[in-house]
């Protein structure tokens, strides 16, 4: 039994597990880069998958029903920037070890830390609240003349454009026993002051009142035909909507459309791969028995092993490379 | 691949990326400024991957 086990669980026993520095002879490189290699090919067919559906999910949605211009990019363009930074320390952070300079090391791996910290933050605290604070609202086609001055369609199909269904912004009121009445009023109390006209709207208790986003107040204006890098401010403008003229209504959460479906899923993933990322990280550089403790009896391992993690950061990094365009962008 | 060879690989497709970013920029009219620093970001990542190329061949193996 104990002779199976040390066979087939080497890592059960004292017993020194091989190849962790010196190359296989069979495969020409130490085993962890090769499992690594193994784990990121099963990671492109994950990713690959979820970047393959949303395309399809897109090229086939119905015109109007595919939101754009709806992400903050150039919140989406830092996190880019910062996670391209951290691609290069932890580079810096192996060379380093390769140099055997552990000070050096220790100081580019914190960066690398930090950068992937402040990413997460940025995601977590800032870009996803903001968007469960937004609501948007799907009129039904058949009523979509009564909301014209909200839609804009005439002035889409003069321009060439899809037609627009959706009118959203800052939720102020909601029909009565509705699942966002108490956002509503969560809203009217921050917001509300804002308009100065909401207590001027009388609204039947049926009837969505919503702030609306400035592609909504001045839907015919040539302007908000083209995407904005810095967001656009909200108007103050006020839509009244009654409930029998929506096809559904939402705030920016992955029940409100295909595309936030896909968004929250991908960047929810991508997110929990930095998460991953970080917590190794953190392993390699305090001082545990396979971190920082490693390099004072074998720094060739600790190197190799900074080496995998780099890869697999480097992974992450790229997928975001592909993420931000097609969210953010496109 | 390595690690070396990766980094490389990542900051020639950033390279890609942020150039046409810079393209997306100009050509839908989100803004000028971000064409340009998009360009910028391109040139500047182009200059650090051919150092980092010299660099390494020395340290890294």
């Amino acid at each position: 039994m104990s002779n199976l086990i040390t066979k087939y669980f080497p890592f059960f026993t004292d017993r020194e597990v091989p190849h962790t520095v010196s190359a296989r002879p069979d495969t020409g490189l130490y085993s962890a880069k090769l499992g690594i290699w193994l784990f990121l090919a099963s990671e492109v067919m994950l990713f690959g998958g979820l970047f393959s559906a949303y395309i399809f999910l897109r090229i086939g949605s119905e015109p109007g029903y595919w939101p754009a211009g709806l992400l903050n990019v150039p919140v989406g363009t830092m996190n880019t920037a910062i996670l391209i930074v951290s691609s290069i320390t932890v580079v810096m952070a192996w060379a380093a070890l390769k140099m055997r300079q552990l000070g050096k090391y220790r100081l580019y791996m914190l960066v690398t830390i930090l950068c992937g910290l402040i990413f997460l933050t940025v995601k977590l605290s800032y870009e996803w609240p903001a968007k469960f604070n937004h609501f948007g609202v799907f009129i039904k086609k058949e009523a979509a003349s009564k909301y014209e001055d909200f839609l804009g369609n005439k002035h889409l199909q003069e321009a060439g454009q899809n037609p627009r269904w959706e009118i959203s912004g800052h939720l102020l009121d909601a029909p009565k026993g509705s699942h966002y009445a108490h956002q509503a009023e969560h809203n009217a109390e921050h917001f509300g002051h804002e308009t100065g006209r909401h207590d001027a709207v009388t609204p039947a208790e049926d009837d969505y009142v919503i702030q609306l986003d400035a592609v909504n107040a001045n839907p015919s204006d040539k302007d908000n035909d083209r995407p904005h890098f810095w967001p656009v401010p909200m108007s103050t403008k006020l839509a009244v909507i009654s409930a029998a003229d929506v096809e559904s209504a939402s705030v920016f959460a992955p029940r409100h459309s295909t595309y936030f479906a896909t968004y929250f899923l991908i960047t929810g993933l991508h997110g929990l791969h930095v998460l991953g990322g970080i917590l190794v990280f953190l392993y390699l550089w305090l001082p545990f028995p396979g971190g920082t403790k490693l390099y004072k009896t074998n720094p060739e391992h600790l190197a190799n092993r900074v080496e995998i993690a780099g890869l697999f950061w480097h992974f992450v990094d790229l997928v975001w490379i592909f993420v931000f365009p097609i969210f953010y962008l496109l | 691949m390595s690690l070396k060879a990766f980094h490389l690989f990542f900051i020639l497709v950033s390279i890609v990326f942020s150039a046409g970013m810079g393209i997306w920029a100009f050509k839908t009219g989100a803004s000028d400024g971000l064409g340009w620093g998009s360009c910028v970001a391109a040139v500047l990542m182009l200059v650090y991957g051919v150092m980092f190329f010299n660099k390494s061949k020395s340290i890294i193996t």
